[in-house]
């Protein structure tokens, strides 16, 4: 197989964390024949040789200001250079707000095909092939790719970075880009208060079962004592109880904290797709048999009015 | 302003995991009994979007398609009884199997077929195989922009303005119609059809095409995918969970503070 193309990202002129997933992504199927491992970047060339320091075997630099919009239209012919260069016959790129956009438009470009948000790549029989969650994360499906280039996106945090071996190849450039159908006018922070959820040690959340928006109120202060993030499930986010840029799960944030406090969610796949990377769950649930209850290292099965300003309280005495 | 909307029927993602059950060998998931298939989640809000464009700029049609088995019916006299205008289903069975590429070629198929369209709206993704990628395909098959993820649309003139959702924010952007936009969940929420609206809806024609009348027969089916299905599981789970006890709420939180301090967690 002719080699990987990664379409790593950056944000503020730093690589992104998504970017060192997909080197490792990228870094295990090269390990199963997929041959050497490119990642190109919009940005500068010292910014394409952090990619070869993360692993990747050769770097090129999409020097074009055109990509910095992060339009399809702009990064198509940056990208089918890059094919043309390296040869490629897979591309990986994150499941983010370039990716998912990118990836299928590149596969309808080409002609081949792309699986999205995959949780793993593997190569089998010289071919690409992908798992990703379907079914709101009930099933697990197993997709393969009749052409070349295969595309797929990968879901944050299902690899990680390469550790410590940089590659030791050179960084190239690449100057073309398309004219945007698509005009960007400006672009907004999210208004999230405190600490990235992404980013969180400890996540607190609550879904429907809470049974009212100001239970919220009573989350965040418990998330704020564990200087945390406070999340929230989607059908909660639906009924317009908690913004739904903190929404955690299939359509929303993938988390993977140390420590994920799950208080009234039912753990519908939906939701745990979002979490079940978390390093240590439990559950707050008034129903023994819930699906959280299951999946977590401990649980109370009690009414979590009652449970949670305890637990407040004693985290404070304990701090 | 002629809008077409496309909407898909799903099983219901709210269905129980202890009900959700797959047939391994042919690679498809087993309805659920008593559990009927509803209308996809995010597609009410696409057709909500069209409807309020539509009502904005004063005039034109808002035609839904969906494609899917013969109940996808339902589907469309949902936007039908929300005030959509006309309906059609795609059906029949050269569609079985097939992967969201074919079903891009088939919508695009049935908009040419219709003469085209100012504008193209889905929801954000099918929540069944959550893959987002349609609406990017239909785009690209009719050599239009598409804009993914929309929250807020306004039109001015052919210039369409769109208000996106990102990872970590918003972005604001133009596009010239015609376009094809995939609307977000932020979009709000969608208008609930009346009863004398359902009344009128059930006695609106929808027309009902084949692969033939789309002139895509011998590019369909499951041995025509360019993503093919190599296993359709469902993953196990175990169970590790301690229990905390107490006599009272309060004692079983004390109870799990401890034990969280022990496992060095808080």
């Amino acid at each position: 197989m002719a080699g990987i193309l990664v379409i790593a990202e950056a944000v503020d002129g730093v690589i992104a964390s998504i970017s060192g997933e997909l080197i490792g992504a990228a870094k295990k199927l090269s390990g199963e024949g997929a041959g050497s491992v490119t990642a190109l970047v919009a940005g500068d060339a010292g910014l394409a040789q952090g990619l070869i320091a993360a692993g990747a075997d050769n770097a090129i630099a999409a020097t074009n200001g055109a990509l910095a919009t992060g339009t399809v239209d702009a990064y198509i012919p940056a990208i089918e250079a890059a094919i043309a260069q390296t040869g490629a016959d897979i591309i990986l790129l994150g499941q983010t707000s370039l990716g998912r956009d990118l990836g299928p438009a590149l596969a309808f470009k080409f002609g081949t095909a792309v699986a999205m948000d995959c949780v793993d790549v593997t190569i089998d029989g010289g071919k690409l092939r992908a798992t990703r969650s379907a079914y709101g994360g009930n099933a697990r499906a197993e997709v393969g790719f009749r052409n070349s280039p295969a595309v797929a996106t990968i879901k944050a945090k299902s690899f990680d970075a390469p550790a410590g071996a940089a590659g030791s190849g050179s960084v190239s450039t690449i100057d073309a880009a398309g004219d945007s159908r698509v005009k960007v006018i400006g672009t907004s922070k999210a208004d999230t208060t405190g600490i990235r959820i992404e980013e969180a040690e400890v996540v607190v959340s609550g879904g429907r079962g809470l049974g009212d928006e100001s239970a919220f109120r009573m989350l965040e202060e418990l998330s704020g004592v564990l200087k945390g993030a406070t999340g929230a499930s989607r059908a909660a986010c639906d009924l317009g109880w908690y913004p739904p840029s903190q929404q955690v799960g299939l359509t929303g944030k993938t988390v993977s904290p140390n420590l994920y406090i799950a208080v009234a969610i039912s753990g519908a796949s939906q939701h745990m797709a979002g979490m079940s990377g978390s390093k240590n769950i439990v559950a707050i649930n008034k129903d023994g048999d819930a699906n959280m209850v299951k999946v977590s290292k401990f649980a109370i099965v009690d009414d979590y009015k009652k449970v949670v300003p305890a637990l407040i309280e004693e985290i404070k005495k304990l701090a | 302003m002629n809008i077409i909307v496309c909407v898909k029927q799903i099983p219901d993602p709210e269905t129980p995991a202890a009900s959700f059950k797959v047939d391994e060998v042919a690679k498809k998931v087993i309805p659920a009994q008593g559990i009927a298939p509803v209308v996809n989640p995010y597609d009410p809000q696409a057709t909500e979007a069209a409807l309020r464009l539509k009502d904005a700029d004063g005039g034109g049609t808002v035609t839904v398609i969906s494609l899917g088995a013969e109940t996808a019916r339902d589907a469309i006299k949902h936007a039908l009884a929300m005030g959509a205008d006309e309906g059609i289903l795609i059906t029949g069975p050269e569609f079985d199997g097939i992967d969201n590429f074919q079903t891009a070629k088939a919508l695009a198929a049935a908009i040419q077929k219709l003469g085209g369209a100012d504008l193209v709206l889905m929801g954000r993704a099918a929540a069944d195989w959550d893959m987002g990628v349609v609406p990017t395909g239909v785009a690209s098959i009719l050599g239009v922009p598409a804009v993914t993820l929309a929250k807020a649309i306004t039109k001015s003139g052919s210039v369409l303005t769109v208000e996106r959702v990102l990872d970590d924010g918003f972005q604001t952007v133009e596009v010239n119609l015609p376009a094809v936009v995939s609307i977000s969940n932020e979009f709000g929420e969608p208008r609930y059809p009346q009863l004398r609206q359902i009344m009128l809806a059930a006695k609106k024609t929808v027309q009902i095409w084949g692969a033939g009348d789309l002139g895509i027969g011998d590019q369909l089916g499951a041995a025509n995918r360019d993503l093919t299905l190599e296993a359709l599981y469902v993953p196990k789970v175990e169970s590790n969970v301690e229990i905390i006890e107490g006599e009272s709420p309060e004692e079983k939180a004390r109870n799990l503070a401890q034990k969280l301090r022990a496992a060095k967690l808080i």
